[in-house]
């Protein structure tokens, strides 16, 4: 019996080759790319002569600039529209499956590939985008890379990489009502620091991932990033099958039966040993929220914020506009958003509207709600979503990333305050001088219908 | 690539820890199909204020400092995956970042761009730091081969961390796709062994 990691197990089948020093050749079964991330790669490989080599491996996307209203007019901006035409003739020139503007499929990269059945268990996956570490819910490995080795994929389906160390992350108990997964990826990045995973993989284990739903176990990986990992990954097991059967480009048949005996294997072996392992009691978790510029400077919604002797954090409580020991409760807020590939798939949306069914958001609030794909926007219409969303005076707009990083005219303005389900709470992320609370879709909804911020353990029980 | 072999330098001291890609290059500046141009947008925020005058207490715009060494606090280029970090401060200028450690993405990035990550304990680099804000002028040795950098001022004389096979590519200035294009034929091997 071997004593391998899930992540080993996939990692080593994928090796090509070993170079001097740390560096291996890695094999990559799917490359995802959007329009921000590839150009430069692609007239690299032209200007150098160089073919692509795996044209089939390659899911396109447009998401980080596009529009989220009146998609099917010409975008208004000038670098916004000529980023996309050139997403649109590379892809062209080469052959590539592109899933732009208007297409059925469309929508963020992280969203729209594991809806699609694409990601799948022992895949490794790559693309120009940090949060590509979604992907790991299903147990494959995922990654975001710089451009330069978009390029080397392109030219040889391979990345040439030093293989990153193993930690693991269990969480083993009950989850109180109106913690989400949000809360639980928030709560350990706010005990680990936003580079406690640099150079390591992240397995995430225990209960609380087992009970989770496939949409969960995806926000959790997805922020993996948050604390320096490269990427995180959870052991696939009947939930995933499930959750991938049926879907556009899961296997079929006889395939997908052989498939689910290989992803069987796929769990790390008793004996396996890690460089680094935490765990924490799901009791200790309560719904969470960022008063920082890093998503790691976290507390529970009812804490208040610490006071730590540093510039950095001085810093960064300034550009916020907080005091060190203030509460954040009954802070009033102006802007809520709902969106991103941490929290817009329909498991989302349903939270949010099974909370504010019935109820009104406050004047003050601004709250855009933003489906991560166009799958996702049809089921919010399905459902009927759409309707309370509408009711609540909430606006439902169109899929993209949208204002989780601001490139497209959904911004937040100077020195507001807005509680966002995205990802990243970083100075003018979400547009130049706003100010970021990173939060569940629940606080985020509970934060629109009252205007301020509340402690929502009170309020759902 | 250009190639690295040793570099004597000023340096530009940046105390500021966790800094993140969204400060080095905002994402409105991404929508540039090209590699050239970053540079004068690196750390726009910081560096202008909102009629884009630039700010006086931003070391970057302070005159008593300059190089093609950037010294910067703990945890520098996390965030995105964005390689325009790495432009970005490349076409500023600079050639080596030194810091007390590195997020993994812009590790990768800046490698593949000819620009040196050095990371030094956390004690050597605050002594760093507070001598170059002291004396603008401290001149900073590096040298790849030996894999050492040193400040003779302060008598620091330190030998870092690179990947043998990342320290060749950069000292001749060889970058990946030359490599794997070479062992296309090792990559279908593999292919057909696992796959079919
Ligand atoms: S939603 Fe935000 S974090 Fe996700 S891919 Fe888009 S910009 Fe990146």
């Amino acid at each position: 019996m071997e004593n391998k990691t899930l992540f080993d197990k996939v990692w080593d089948s994928h090796i090509v080759k070993s170079i001097n020093g740390s560096s291996q050749v890695l094999y990559i079964d799917k490359h995802l790319i959007h329009e921000v991330t590839s150009p430069q790669a692609f007239s690299e490989l032209k200007s150098r002569g160089i073919n692509l080599f795996r044209k089939d491996k390659i899911v396109a996307t447009a998401d980080h600039n596009t529009p989220t209203i009146n998609q099917h007019l010409p975008i208004k901006d000038a670098m916004s529209r000529n980023q996309l035409d050139q997403l649109t003739k590379n892809c062209k020139e080469n052959d590539i499956e592109l899933y732009g503007l208007g297409h059925k499929y469309n929508g963020i990269i992280h969203v729209i590939a594991p809806e699609l059945g694409i990601t799948q268990p022992g895949m490794t996956m790559v693309c120009g985008d940090s949060h590509t570490s979604t992907h790991g819910a299903f147990g494959s490995i995922a990654f975001g890379i710089g451009t330069s080795q978009v390029a080397q994929v392109f030219a040889s389906q391979c990345i040439i990489t030093e293989k990153p160390k193993s930690m693991r992350i269990s969480v083993n108990g009950k989850l109180a009502n109106g913690v989400s997964p949000k809360d639980v990826i928030l709560y350990i990045i706010s005990k680990l620091g936003t580079n406690s995973g640099t150079g390591y993989f992240a397995e995430y284990t225990g209960n609380v991932f087992e009970n989770m739903s496939m949409e969960g176990r995806m926000t959790v990986c997805n922020m993996s990033i948050e604390m320096g990992a490269r990427g995180g990954i959870i052991a696939p097991d009947n939930k995933t099958y499930d959750y991938i059967k049926g879907r556009e480009f899961a296997p079929k048949g006889k395939e997908l039966d052989d498939k689910i005996k290989y992803w069987e294997t796929l769990e790390t072996d008793e004996k396996a040993v890690f460089d680094k392992e935490y765990s924490f009691d799901a009791s200790d978790i309560e719904p969470m929220i960022t008063y920082g510029t890093n998503p790691g400077m976290g507390i529970k919604i009812t804490d208040s914020i610490p006071n730590i002797d540093n510039t950095s954090f001085h810093k960064s409580l300034e550009y916020m506009g907080f005091n060190a020991g203030e509460s954040l409760i009954n802070k009033q807020i102006n802007y809520v958003f709902i969106g991103s590939c941490t929290n817009s798939r329909i498991e989302d949306f349903r939270i949010v509207a099974k909370y504010i069914k019935g109820k009104q958001k406050a004047d003050n609030i601004n709250a855009l709600i933003v489906p991560g794909s166009h799958k996702v926007a049809k089921q919010i219409k399905d459902e009927g979503l759409q309707d309370i969303f509408e009711m609540a005076g909430f606006e439902l707009r169109q899929p993209g990333c949208s204002a989780c990083l601001a490139m497209n005219d959904d911004k937040i303005p100077k020195n507001e305050y807005c509680v966002s389900t995205s990802n990243r709470n970083f100075e003018g992320r979400q547009g130049q001088g706003a100010r970021t609370l990173l939060a569940s879709p629940l606080v985020a909804a509970s934060v629109a219908i009252e205007g301020k911020i509340i402690d929502i353990t009170k309020t759902i029980l | 690539m250009e190639k690295f072999v040793k570099l004597t330098s000023n340096a530009v001291p940046l105390a500021i820890e966790n800094i993140d890609t969204d400060q080095i290059i905002p994402a409105r500046f991404l929508k540039s199909t090209d590699r050239e141009g970053f540079g004068k947008n690196l750390f726009r925020d910081w560096r202008y204020d909102k009629d884009d005058k630039p700010k006086s207490d931003f070391n970057l715009n302070n005159n008593k400092y300059s190089g093609s060494i950037l010294v910067a606090g703990d945890n520098f280029g996390c965030g995105s995956s964005r390689e325009h970090a790495a432009w970005a401060i490349k076409d500023y200028g600079f050639k080596v970042v030194v810091s007390s450690f590195f997020a993994d993405i812009f590790k990768g990035n800046a490698l593949n761009n000819g620009i040196l990550p050095i990371q030094l304990d956390a004690e050597k680099l605050k002594l760093i730091l507070e001598l170059i804000e002291k004396e603008p002028k401290t001149n900073i040795e590096i040298e790849l081969e030996e894999q050492v950098i040193e400040v003779k001022s302060l008598n620091i004389k330190e030998s870092f961390y690179i990947d043998a096979y990342k320290k060749t590519c950069l000292l001749n200035g060889y970058d990946d796709i030359d490599f794997l294009v070479n062992i296309r034929k090792e990559i279908e091997e593999f292919e057909k062994n696992t796959y079919i």
